[in-house]
C-alpha cells in the first residue's frame, strides 16, 4: 500500500497547500511517495524531500509540466498508477483540474475535497455550500482524493527522502499555454494567511479597496479577500474571492467588512478561528456568525480600526 | 459547429437546506429547485456563440428524474434550439454522468460542450474533466473568457493566482467560472416557444452504462453549528477584545 501525494508548488519551493494534503495522505495510514511535476523544479522536489514522513520524492521535470496543463499531467499520474493504491492532492485550481481527469482515465470516482479521513477508505465531505457534511465510503481500488487544506493542519519538515527521476509520459498535445497574469503580491496568500480583511460590494470601487481595505491589512500583516459581488463588479481581482466558488478560508482571524453574509460566502470562511463584521445593518447575517460585530459606516470604523492599530504598534 | 450544453436540476441557490433528521440525505421534498447557475452561464455563452455566427445549434442535456425536463425547458426559454432528457432516478455520480455525456456527444457530434464549473449541490467539480478525459479532448476549466480561433479555442481561465490563458484543439470541454457572463432572462414570448422546442426523451439504458455507484454516503450530518458573538460598541471596544479576549493581535 503506498499514497502518492502530487504537490502543489512553484518549482523553486513547496506550498503550504502541499504541508496541509500531506497531513491527510498520511492518515490513509500507508507510505506516502510525494511527485514534483514541472520545469526546473529540482529545489521543490529537494524541499519535498525534507517534509516529515515522505518515503521518496518522484521528480518529472519536463517543458510539458510547465504551466500547468491537465492533459500532460494527467497522463503522467495514470502513468504512475500501477505504483500506487491513492492519489492525494491539494484542492488548489490546479489539482481541481487536473485529479477529476485522472480519476476518469483510471474509471474511479474522486472524491472531492474532504475535511476529515475517518478510515483509509472513508472521508467528510461538504456538499450544499457546507450545509451539510457527507460521510462517504470509496468502493474503488484506486482512490483519487483532494483535500480542502483549510481543515488540515501542516505537517513540518524533518524527513530525508531520496529523489528519483520520473520518465514523463507522452504528452497527448491537446492544449498550450498562451499566456498568465499572475499578480505579484507581499502579502500572504489567502490560503495559508493567519488573518484576512475582506471587503465587500460595499466598497464601491477598487480606489476605496485600496484606500480602506489593504491599508488595514498590511498593518495587520493580512491577506486580502473580497466577496463575489465585489469581484464581479471589477473592486478586487478574481484572486481574491472567498466562498462556496472561490476560495475557502480559515485564518486565526477574518475580517468582513461591507459583506452580507450570504450563505455562498459564509461557506468560505465560517471556519475562521475569530470573525469580526463591520456592517451599517444591524440585521446583515454575518452578525449571525460574528464573534465581534460592529455597527457602523465601514467608511469611517475603517481608517479609525487602521489607526487604532497603528498606536498599539501595529 | 453544434454547441452541447449538459445543464442540472439543483437546490436554488437561495435556498439554506436542511440535513434530514435521520442522517440519510437533505431535505429536497418541496424545495425551490432551479437550474445550476453555472450551467445558466453555460448556456448563455453557447448562445452567444450562435448569435455571433460561430455556432450553428446548441443542443441542452440533462441527466436525471422526468422533473429534469424542467430544466431541460429552461434551457430553450433562453434560447437553446433542443432538448435531450437523459432518465435516470437516484445517486448518479459524475463519472456516470460523464459517461452518459460521452454516449450523447459521440451521437451528436458536437464541436464544443460546456459546462458549468461545479454543481451547487455536491459541489464536486468533476463533471466536465472527466468527460474531457473520457473522449480524449483538451479541457479548459474555469472559463472566464471564450474565444474561438478557427477549429481552436482560446480560453482564460480563473486560477489561484489570477488568471491563465491556453489554447484548445477542437473538439474541446469548457468550464464556466462566475464572470464568463451574465445570463439571460427568458422573456414571456420565449418561454410560450420553448414549449414548442423538441426534447428528446432517452434512458440511461438506451446507453448501457453501468450506473452504480463507487462511493457509498454512509450518513449526511448537519456541520458544527457557529454560534454569533456580541456587538460591540465601537472601534475602541473591538481593539481591546481582539487584543485581550480573542488574543489575536
Ligand atoms: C452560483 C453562485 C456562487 C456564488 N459564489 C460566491 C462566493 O464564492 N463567494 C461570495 O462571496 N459570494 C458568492 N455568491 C454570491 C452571494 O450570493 C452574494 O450575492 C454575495 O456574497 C454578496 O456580496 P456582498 O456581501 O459583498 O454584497 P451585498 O449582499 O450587497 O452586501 C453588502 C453589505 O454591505 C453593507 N454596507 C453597505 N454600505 C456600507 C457601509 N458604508 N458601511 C458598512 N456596511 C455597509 C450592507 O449593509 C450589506 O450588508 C455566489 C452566488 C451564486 C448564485
Ligand atoms: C434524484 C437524485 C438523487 C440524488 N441523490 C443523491 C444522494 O443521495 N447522494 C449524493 O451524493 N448525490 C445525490 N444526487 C446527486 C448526484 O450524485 C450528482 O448529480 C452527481 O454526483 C454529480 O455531481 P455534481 O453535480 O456535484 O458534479 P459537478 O462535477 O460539480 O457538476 C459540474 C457540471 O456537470 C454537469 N452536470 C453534472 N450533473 C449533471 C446532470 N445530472 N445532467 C446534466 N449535466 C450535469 C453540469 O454542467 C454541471 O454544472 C442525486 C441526484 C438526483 C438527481
Amino acid at each position: 500500500m503506498t499514497t502518492l501525494l502530487i504537490a502543489e508548488h512553484d518549482n523553486a519551493s513547496i506550498k503550504d497547500a502541499t504541508n496541509k494534503a500531506l497531513t491527510a495522505a498520511a492518515a490513509l495510514g500507508a507510505d506516502v511517495h510525494v511527485l514534483v511535476a514541472g520545469e526546473n523544479a529540482k529545489a521543490a522536489a529537494d524541499a519535498a524531500a525534507k517534509l516529515a514522513g515522505v518515503k521518496k520524492v518522484l521528480l518529472a521535470d519536463n517543458a510539458a509540466y510547465a504551466h500547468d496543463l491537465a492533459e500532460p499531467l494527467a497522463a503522467l499520474i495514470v502513468s504512475l498508477a500501477s505504483g500506487y493504491d491513492a492519489f492525494v492532492a491539494p484542492a488548489t485550481s490546479r489539482y481541481k483540474n487536473v485529479m477529476p481527469r485522472v480519476a476518469a482515465l483510471l474509471d474511479v470516482m474522486q472524491v472531492s475535497e474532504i475535511i476529515k479521513v475517518v478510515s483509509p477508505d472513508t472521508f467528510e465531505r461538504p456538499i450544499y455550500a457546507g450545509n451539510a457534511i457527507q460521510t462517504v465510503k470509496s468502493k474503488d481500488a484506486k482512490k483519487v482524493i483532494t483535500v480542502r487544506t483549510s481543515t488540515f493542519a501542516a505537517a513540518g519538515e524533518g524527513g530525508s527522502a531520496p529523489v528519483e527521476n520520473a520518465t514523463a509520459a507522452a504528452d497527448p498535445g491537446l492544449s498550450s499555454f498562451v499566456g498568465e497574469e499572475v499578480a505579484k503580491s507581499d502579502r500572504p496568500e489567502l490560503t495559508s494567511a493567519k488573518i484576512i480583511v475582506s471587503g465587500g460590494r460595499a466598497m464601491q470601487s477598487r480606489e476605496n479597496f485600496a484606500k480602506y481595505i489593504e491599508p488595514l491589512a498590511d498593518k495587520l500583516g493580512a491577506g486580502v479577500g473580497a466577496s463575489r459581488a465585489a469581484v464581479d463588479a471589477g473592486y478586487a481581482p478574481n484572486d481574491w474571492q472567498v466562498g462556496q466558488t472561490g476560495k475557502v478560508v480559515a485564518p486565526e482571524l477574518y475580517v468582513a467588512i461591507g459583506i452580507s453574509g450570504a450563505i455562498q460566502h459564509l461557506a468560505g470562511m465560517k471556519d475562521s478561528k475569530v470573525i469580526v463584521a463591520i456592517n451599517k445593518d444591524e440585521d446583515a447575517p454575518i452578525f449571525q456568525v460574528a464573534d465581534y460585530g460592529l455597527v457602523a459606516d465601514l467608511y469611517q470604523a475603517v481608517p479609525e480600526l487602521t489607526d487604532a492599530l497603528g498606536k498599539l504598534g501595529k | 459547429m453544434k454547441v452541447l450544453v449538459p445543464v442540472k436540476r439543483v437546490v436554488d441557490f437561495n435556498v439554506k437546506v436542511r440535513v434530514k433528521s435521520d442522517g440519510t440525505g437533505v431535505e429536497l421534498a418541496n424545495v425551490k429547485m432551479s437550474m445550476n447557475p453555472f450551467d445558466e452561464i453555460a448556456v448563455e455563452e453557447a448562445l452567444r456563440l450562435k448569435e455571433a455566427g460561430k455556432a450553428t445549434e446548441v443542443v441542452v442535456v440533462s441527466i436525471g428524474p422526468a422533473q429534469a425536463s424542467e430544466t431541460i425547458r429552461t434551457g430553450l426559454a433562453m434560447g437553446a434550439d433542443r432538448g435531450i432528457l437523459v432518465k435516470a432516478e437516484g445517486n448518479v455520480e459524475p463519472l456516470a454522468v460523464a459517461k452518459l455525456l460521452k454516449a450523447v456527444a459521440e451521437a451528436e457530434k458536437p464541436g464544443l460542450i460546456i459546462l458549468g464549473k461545479q454543481a451547487i449541490d455536491d459541489d464536486s467539480n468533476q463533471t466536465g474533466q472527466m468527460l474531457a478525459a473520457l473522449l480524449g479532448w483538451p479541457q479548459a476549466t474555469f472559463a472566464s473568457k471564450l474565444e474561438i480561433e478557427g477549429s481552436d479555442f482560446k480560453v482564460t481561465r480563473e486560477v489561484d493566482g489570477g488568471l491563465q490563458t491556453v489554447k484548445l484543439k477542437g473538439p474541446a470541454i469548457v468550464t464556466t467560472d462566475l464572470r464568463l457572463n451574465e445570463p439571460r432572462y427568458a422573456s414571456l414570448p420565449n418561454i410560450m416557444k420553448a414549449k414548442k422546442k423538441p426534447i428528446d426523451d432517452k434512458s440511461a439504458s438506451d446507453y448501457g452504462v453501468d450506473l452504480t455507484p463507487h462511493l457509498e454516503v454512509l450518513k449526511t450530518a448537519e456541520p458544527p453549528g457557529r454560534k454569533g458573538g456580541v456587538k460591540v460598541k465601537d472601534v475602541a471596544e473591538l481593539v481591546s477584545k481582539l487584543k485581550t479576549e480573542a488574543g489575536v493581535l
